[in-house]
């Protein structure tokens, strides 16, 4: 068994945002007894003798904590890389500089486009020019800033305009990643699942983009897996390299995996390296012992480790499956029917729900 | 990506922190997302990496310390990091 290197802290899933893409459990209310700064810090300390060495702090918003800085300086005096996801709204120049010193080491602030209109309308709120004034403040207090922009059907087009906002905000990286259909996205992929001609022309324009801005901004293309051959390998295999602690202290190997029938773990009740070494969640399938066919006997099985047990569990009711994206797996009819769905609809944009805001 | 000559100064680019992980008991590179594991060798290296040491001086002080370091070979670490922007030369 190895020591992760990554927590993903999801510290509340409260959020200003009502993105129709969230992959966030759509049970949010079961999320609400959130763990104290002090449980946090216990989290962390436990975390950093794992052998954790990079904190991400998520969610939600992670700024609508209000120990969001105490949790910083803890993790930041315990050694470890500390990296803010935010959605930006919260990101006050004040609450910035606090940040900063408290040893905030590297902050991500999502987008939903470049264009401002479409931008506050993906995101249910209007928030767009408090994200450029953010990036702004980010990139004044000397941090390196990263755009995330979680692609779909009604943004990909603006793949060029979204690498010139992430250049024109001095960017030293850019994360374009395609949707992954957990938690809302999944009620709305019929909505959000793009088709192969704008795949297509967004990659070619990643590709001129990697090589004119080399030695400038790392951009990161994530692509979606219904297009793919083969199952992404997620999170570098289960139970492996990362853990997420949700924001009432349940332990699990990537974010989505609440979505599974195994038994809870949490924080509350367990200490953190008991749970990484023996709780059902970790180990039910950590290694390649439990591969189905036709994982068991494929060369590609210590690549992908079978792809997402989420997904599978999600697409086929049973999480011990290949996943249905590899054009190996049995199951995979049902991804290549939402692929045609995609490529047979009109051009026009389905109506996207917006995930259920929450109270903070 | 050109190689890095002996005249250049590396230092780490400002974005990287050089840390120990007691728990793997090795030097590791934290970056945005990404950490790089080093073994010993690497270690030493990029602690000399100042930006005001060139590689020469950096290869003569692990030769004070090991006996005789390969420079191609501290040359060839380096220009791997630079290429994953973990290293910046600064101008002699």
């Amino acid at each position: 068994m190895d020591s992760p290197f990554g927590l993903l802290a999801e510290l509340t899933y409260r959020c200003p945002l009502a993105c129709a893409y969230c992959s966030n459990p759509v049970n949010l209310a079961d999320y609400s007894d959130e763990l104290t700064t002090g449980e946090w810090r216990r989290v962390l300390g436990e975390a950093r003798d794992l052998g954790v060495l990079q904190c991400h702090l998520s969610g939600g918003e992670p700024l609508l904590r209000r120990d969001l800085v105490e949790i910083v300086a803890e993790a930041h005096d315990l050694g470890l890389y500390t990296n803010l996801v935010t959605s930006a709204l919260g990101f006050s120049r004040p609450k910035a500089e606090r940040l900063r010193a408290a040893g905030l080491d590297h902050v991500q602030v999502s987008v939903q486009s470049d264009e401002p209109v479409l931008s506050d309308r993906i995101a249910g709120a209007t928030s767009f020019r408090r994200k450029v004034e953010a990036m702004r403040v980010v990139k004044e207090l000397g941090w390196p800033l990263t755009l995330n922009v979680v692609l779909h059907r009604q943004n990909i087009g603006r793949v060029a305009e979204l690498l010139g906002l992430a250049e024109e905000a001095g960017a030293d990286r850019v994360e374009l990643a395609n949707t992954q259909y957990y938690g809302w996205a999944w009620r709305n992929r019929p909505a959000l699942l793009p088709n192969r001609a704008q795949l297509d022309a967004a990659e070619t324009v990643v590709r001129d983009a990697r090589e004119r801005l080399r030695d400038r901004m790392d951009v990161i293309y994530v692509l979606p897996d219904y297009y793919s051959r083969y199952p992404k390998p997620c999170m570098g295999g289960w139970a492996s390299r990362q853990l997420t602690v949700t924001p009432n202290g349940e332990v699990l190997p990537c974010p989505a995996a609440q979505s599974l029938p195994l038994p809870r773990a949490t924080v509350r009740e367990d200490s953190l390296d008991r749970i990484w070494a023996e709780a059902p969640v970790m180990t039910a399938f950590r290694g390649t012992d439990w591969l189905p066919d036709p994982c068991r006997s494929c060369d590609r099985r210590e690549l992908d480790f079978g792809g997402c047990r989420c997904q599978a569990f999600q697409l086929t009711g049973d999480a011990a499956r290949t996943d249905p994206v590899c054009h190996l797996s049995p199951d995979h009819d049902l991804v290549a029917r939402a692929v045609e769905a995609a490529n047979a609809g009109s051009a026009s944009p389905l109506p996207l729900v917006p995930r259920r805001r929450t109270r903070s | 990506m050109s190689d890095v000559s002996t005249m250049d100064r590396p230092r780490l680019a400002r974005h990287v922190r050089l840390s120990f992980d007691p728990a793997r008991q090795r030097h590791v590179l934290l970056l945005p997302e990404t950490v790089v594991v080093l073994n010993g060798s690497g270690a030493d290296i990029l602690e000399l990496c100042d930006g005001r040491r060139t590689v020469a001086d950096v290869v003569a002080e692990l030769g004070v310390r090991y006996g005789s370091v390969p420079d191609d070979e501290v040359r060839r670490f380096l220009t791997r990091l630079v290429a994953r922007r973990c290293v910046e030369l600064t101008d002699g």
